[in-house]
């Protein structure tokens, strides 16, 4: 069944119908006995993969089996910051890719995934700080991705509300720009790719939660899930806070914690920030959507949680902060928060691997800051499970580094790590 | 947010506690002997489980000393508060999904060389 295009025409047509004759977006067929690969989470890294897989590897014998909803883990819980001005050329070149991914995937989905490079802003408040972004903006620039610093005026210029005033605690010093940096519609990119996968022939199984792996030796042979046991040679995780849960079903494990990350919106408001704004030393970073609210992220809870809530202290600290920077913030009533379980790894770099099961691959480790590589992690990731290879661009993010010592530390390097 | 009974301070706010990660992970006794695999699995690997979780806190802002505590990873529900050095209590049920060795103390990698880690 062919999706039918979307188009300015589509839209008159069905709006004569009001709107009651939209076809579903992908279809909900009941699973296969087995598949060629079985992706395991509907979150936008597995669609992107299931797409990927099908669009470039012409592999659309495909499953992507989802515990619960599309997008109802990270990927719609996010506060959707897209940028690619990481420190180190092997993530460098990883969201660059996936940036650049971004710049045309409206067109590349026929579905608007709202991409809005609208620019990213991480700011300085102390000379450490300003020389640091200094060193990155330097790295980044020599991979050839737009980078460049701002005076605390350039800064006041681009966001009026901004404090900037020398006598608080944390003055802003300065700030780094990537201008091609923004946001985009976390669930669009999600149905999206949905939609994308399922007309090139990918069942998209909802409702469908994975509780075993199946091994015959010393590789893998499918999957036992709510619906029954499914067949596969090759199985792919991407099930981001619940990719330790999965590994223990093979018998494996990971270097990663899983952590409550909270976001909060605002009630809507007449539009005063055009573009996201990101500060390290005072943690905080918020954006404002297109309907209006403020979209504004806390750090993870410390403790290890499956729970979906955090803890209140956290949004507290969160809120003291972006009312220093925003003081009108603070007349503000927030709508709603909430949570997400994000995987972290030490090094805070995602592993898109092959495993010591044959068959059995992870891509996971995205951490607080894996929306943005959504489209890049689904191709390299397709690349790695059609190929039984990395590609040169994920060949780094093994999960062997946490062995030979080769570790990707965008720790510190990352500035906040969204 | 937890409430958190410091076994010398008594019931406290999370906010005066640091976490300190998974517990009853044992230094290797003769880091020499052990291979990057053994290395990376001591430094790096964890159960992260879903379900019962040991792990380690410290009263920062009042006593200043570690100590355990058993708490489910889902219903954040403290079950035991134990000091350094005692044994974990014995084990009710198993985590409900998730990793069987973080329910004992760690001895991953060859028992010979690395001794299984009592609590710290
Ligand atoms: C509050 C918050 C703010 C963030 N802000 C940003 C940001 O500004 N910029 C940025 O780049 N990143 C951000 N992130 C991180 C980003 O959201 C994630 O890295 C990314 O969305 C992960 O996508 P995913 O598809 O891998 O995971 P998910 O969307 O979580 O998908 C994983 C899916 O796997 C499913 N699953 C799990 N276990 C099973 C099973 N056993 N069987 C079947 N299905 C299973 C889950 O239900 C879930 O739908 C943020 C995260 C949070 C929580
Ligand atoms: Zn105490």
């Amino acid at each position: 069944m062919p999706a039918a295009r979307y188009s300015i025409f589509s839209l008159l047509r069905n709006a004569a119908t009001y709107h009651r004759e939209w076809q579903a977006a992908w279809r909900s067929p009941d699973p296969k006995p087995a598949y060629d690969v079985i992706i395991v989470g509907g979150g936008g890294h597995g669609l992107a993969t299931a797409y990927y897989l099908a669009k470039e590897h012409r592999i659309s014998n495909v499953a992507v089996l989802e515990k619960g909803w599309l997008g109802g883990g990270n990927t719609g819980r996010n506060t959707t910051i897209v940028r690619s001005n990481y420190l180190w050329d092997e993530s460098a070149h990883l969201y660059e890719h996936s940036l650049k991914l971004w710049e045309s995937l409206s067109q590349e989905l026929n579905f608007n995934v709202m991409f809005s490079p609208r620019g990213v802003l991480n700011l300085a408040h102390n000379l450490h700080d300003l020389r640091e972004l200094q060193r990155r903006v330097n790295a980044i620039r020599l991979n050839g991705i737009d980078s460049e610093i701002l005076t605390t005026a350039q800064v006041k210029a681009m966001v009026p509300i901004l404090n900037c005033s020398p006598n608080i605690r944390y003055p802003v010093l300065g700030a780094s720009l990537q201008r091609r940096g923004g946001v985009a519609r976390h669930d669009a990119v999600a149905w999206g790719f949905a939609r994308g996968a399922d007309a090139l022939g990918v069942d998209i199984i909802q409702n469908c939660e994975v509780t075993g792996i199946r091994r015959e030796g010393d590789r893998v042979v499918g999957v036992e899930t709510t619906r029954g046991f499914i067949g596969a040679a090759k199985i792919g995780c991407v099930a981001a806070g619940h990719s330790s849960v999965l590994a223990s079903m093979a018998g494996l494990r990971l270097p990663i914690e899983s952590h409550p990350l909270q976001a909060l919106v605002s009630e809507p408001i007449k539009p005063i920030l055009h573009t996201v704004v990101m500060s390290a030393a005072v943690h905080v970073y918020v954006s404002q959507s297109d309907k209006g609210e403020l979209v504004i992220g806390a750090g993870i809870d410390a403790f290890n949680s499956y729970a979906q809530r955090g803890s209140l202290p956290i949004i507290e600290e969160i809120m003291a902060s972006a009312c220093v920077l925003f003081p009108m913030f603070s007349r503000l009533k927030m709508l709603r928060s909430w949570a997400g379980i994000v995987d972290v790894c030490p090094d805070a770099s995602p592993i898109i691997s092959g495993t010591p099961v044959k068959g059995l691959y992870f891509n996971c480790g995205w951490g607080t800051g894996g929306f943005k590589a959504t489209p890049g992690s689904g191709w390299v990731f397709a690349h790695t499970l059609a190929q039984d290879r990395p590609h040169p661009l994920n060949a780094a993010f093994s999960l062997e580094r946490f062995t030979s010592g080769a570790l990707i530390d965008e720790h510190g390097a990352a500035a906040v790590a969204h | 947010m937890l409430l958190i009974d410091c076994p010398w301070c008594g019931p406290r706010d999370e906010n005066e506690f640091q976490y300190g990660g998974e517990a009853h992970i044992a230094r290797p006794k003769d880091p020499a002997l052990l291979s990057d695999a053994q290395w990376a699995d001591y430094l790096f690997m964890r159960g992260n489980p879903k379900g019962r979780h040991r792990e380690r806190w410290m009263h920062r802002s009042g006593c200043r000393r570690w100590f355990n505590v058993e708490r489910d990873t889902v219903s954040h529900a403290i079950t035991a508060v134990y000091r350094m050095g005692e044994a974990p209590p014995a084990t009710a049920k198993p985590a409900a999904t998730g990793d069987a060795t973080s329910a004992e103390p760690r001895s991953s990698g060859d028992p010979g060389q690395w001794p299984a880690g009592g609590a710290e």
